[in-house]
């Protein structure tokens, strides 16, 4: 039986775009508007926005909500204050990701999650599960809208100051109240604007009046594997642990978190497999569950519109993850050339 | 830029979104504005070998956008006589002109009987219609 697709607050404005919808989620999401290569475009010269009002936020709060999300989350708070952001793992105790997510802490006793929309469910059960006496968490995702402003000129356009990556505060623009935070999922300035669900379409027509193009899941995908974003699911999952994945910098092993022992002995031993970012030495494009020759999967994969060839995410084993390293790709039953490449794949050239 | 939605009518389709330009015992292939939408930007093609064997209803190549690769589906039997070239180097002409610049391969037909069981452009545009 189809199940019913929920919408965000922007929904008609997507249609009146003329924008491809797609299913996401469980949610009804623009995959494209004009297309994927020009947003991308957009954003990696100018100035894209994204309706992301699918993402999950839940709210953590009380005397001890620093002490339960210090024992859940893989990063640690201790390294962040008030009006201040930050890129952690929700681990299992295989070590595994249950979710990557962004923390924003509100004060010492409050703190908002932002999530997959995908892994919302999974997330509040995981931690509601966990609660502690002086500690409540609450999913409030339907009363946000969220959009992503994205791009070299996306703080210009919007009219803000500049701000250090990862900090958030309180704005108006053009009338609408935001929480503006300066993260995003693609390697550009920017901001992620999160409002009250009825204000959301008005904001996004603000921000398209000031220029935003609107962009689409397609270019987000593309856009976050161009600098090498991990996307959970494909490149990290509950299986996958976060040292293999290169994500140990946003591990505090020095902490006690779920999974903290597993994840100490993987580093001690050193993982068996990696996941590297490559690039397609042949004309082919690599997609999600392709085989790498000599044991290996590639995780994610697509089309550099910036690059223009083919780019992705693999998981190899260790002694062949140094970049240089050649690889081949069963693309279809050919084999083709690829190269593991640093992070992040696409890198701006330094202009004069 | 996108090429606006037409299908021409002195070619011949087939219901997989794939054209036919019949030339004496030759015919040009290729696929539909329909398909080439629905694709989005293509950015890879992978064509069949020159010299070739090609069977109607099964695929003789690849077409890919960022998003997704798609079969393509010959229309018609034959020997493959000719790939072009300016759909491998660049493939957003199929997007720009699926009809002229964007055609994918030239073969020589090895049962020219095939051609009278496509559908004519109006047969076609109901197939799209029901899509």
């Amino acid at each position: 039986m189809a199940q019913t697709l929920q919408r965000t607050p922007i929904h008609d404005r997507h249609v009146a775009l003329g924008a491809r919808l797609v299913p996401f989620a469980g949610w009804e999401m623009p995959v494209q508007y004009e297309g994927v290569i020009p947003e991308v475009r957009a954003v990696r010269t100018d100035c894209g926005v994204f309706d992301v009002s699918h993402m999950g936020e839940l709210e953590v709060e009380g005397p001890r909500a620093t002490e339960l999300l210090q024992a859940t989350l893989s990063n640690d708070l201790g390294r962040i204050g008030a009006g201040e952001a930050q890129y952690t793992l929700l681990t299992n105790e295989r070590g595994g990701i249950v979710d990557d997510l962004i923390v924003y802490r509100l004060d010492d006793f409050r703190y908002l999650l932002i999530v997959n929309a995908s892994n919302r469910d999974a997330d509040y059960r995981w931690l509601k599960e966990r609660e502690i006496t002086g500690s409540d968490v609450r999913d409030v995702s339907s009363e946000y809208a969220l959009l992503a402003v994205q791009g070299p000129r996306a703080i210009e356009r919007l009219g803000l100051p500049d701000a250090e990556p990862f900090t958030f505060a309180e704005a108006d623009i053009d009338g609408i109240q935001c929480m503006v935070n300066r993260t995003g999922y693609t390697g550009e300035s920017g901001c992620e604007l999160l409002t009250v669900a009825d204000d959301g379409a008005e904001l996004w027509d603000r921000v398209l009046a000031r220029g935003a193009v609107p962009c689409g899941l397609g270019a987000r995908d593309t856009l976050r594997l161009e600098v090498c974003f991990p996307l959970h699911g494909n490149d990290i999952t509950p299986d996958t642990d976060a040292i293999s994945a290169g994500l140990g910098w946003c591990c505090a092993l020095d902490k006690d978190f779920t999974g903290a022992e597993t994840l100490r002995d993987v580093k001690a031993a050193g993982p068996d497999r990696k996941l590297v970012p490559f690039v397609m030495e042949d004309k082919a494009v690599p997609r999600q569950g392709m085989a790498v020759e000599g044991g290996g999967e590639v995780t994610s994969g697509t089309h550099s519109p910036m690059l223009e060839q083919g780019i992705g995410l693999a998981y190899v084993p260790a002694g062949s993850a140094t970049p240089g390293t050649e690889l081949s790709i069963d693309v279809r039953g050919r084999a083709r050339a690829a190269r593991v490449v640093k992070r992040p794949i696409y890198k701006r050239e330094e202009r004069s | 830029m996108a090429a606006t939605e037409s299908y021409p009518d002195d070619l011949k389709y087939h219901r997989e979104h794939d054209w036919a330009r019949i030339e004496g015992d030759e015919a040009v292939l290729g696929i539909t504005w329909f398909a080439q939408d629905a694709l989005g930007e293509l950015v890879h093609y992978e064509p069949p070998a020159d010299g070739a064997t090609i069977a109607k209803d099964t695929s003789y190549g690849e077409v890919e956008s960022v998003k997704a690769v798609s079969d393509v589906i010959a229309p018609l039997s034959g020997e493959v006589v000719a790939v072009n070239q300016k759909v491998v180097e660049e493939p957003e002409t199929v997007n720009a002109d699926p009809y002229g610049d964007g055609w994918l391969v030239r073969i020589r037909m090895t049962d020219p009987s095939e051609v009278d069981g496509l559908l004519d452009a109006d047969a076609y545009k109901q197939v799209v219609a029901e899509s």
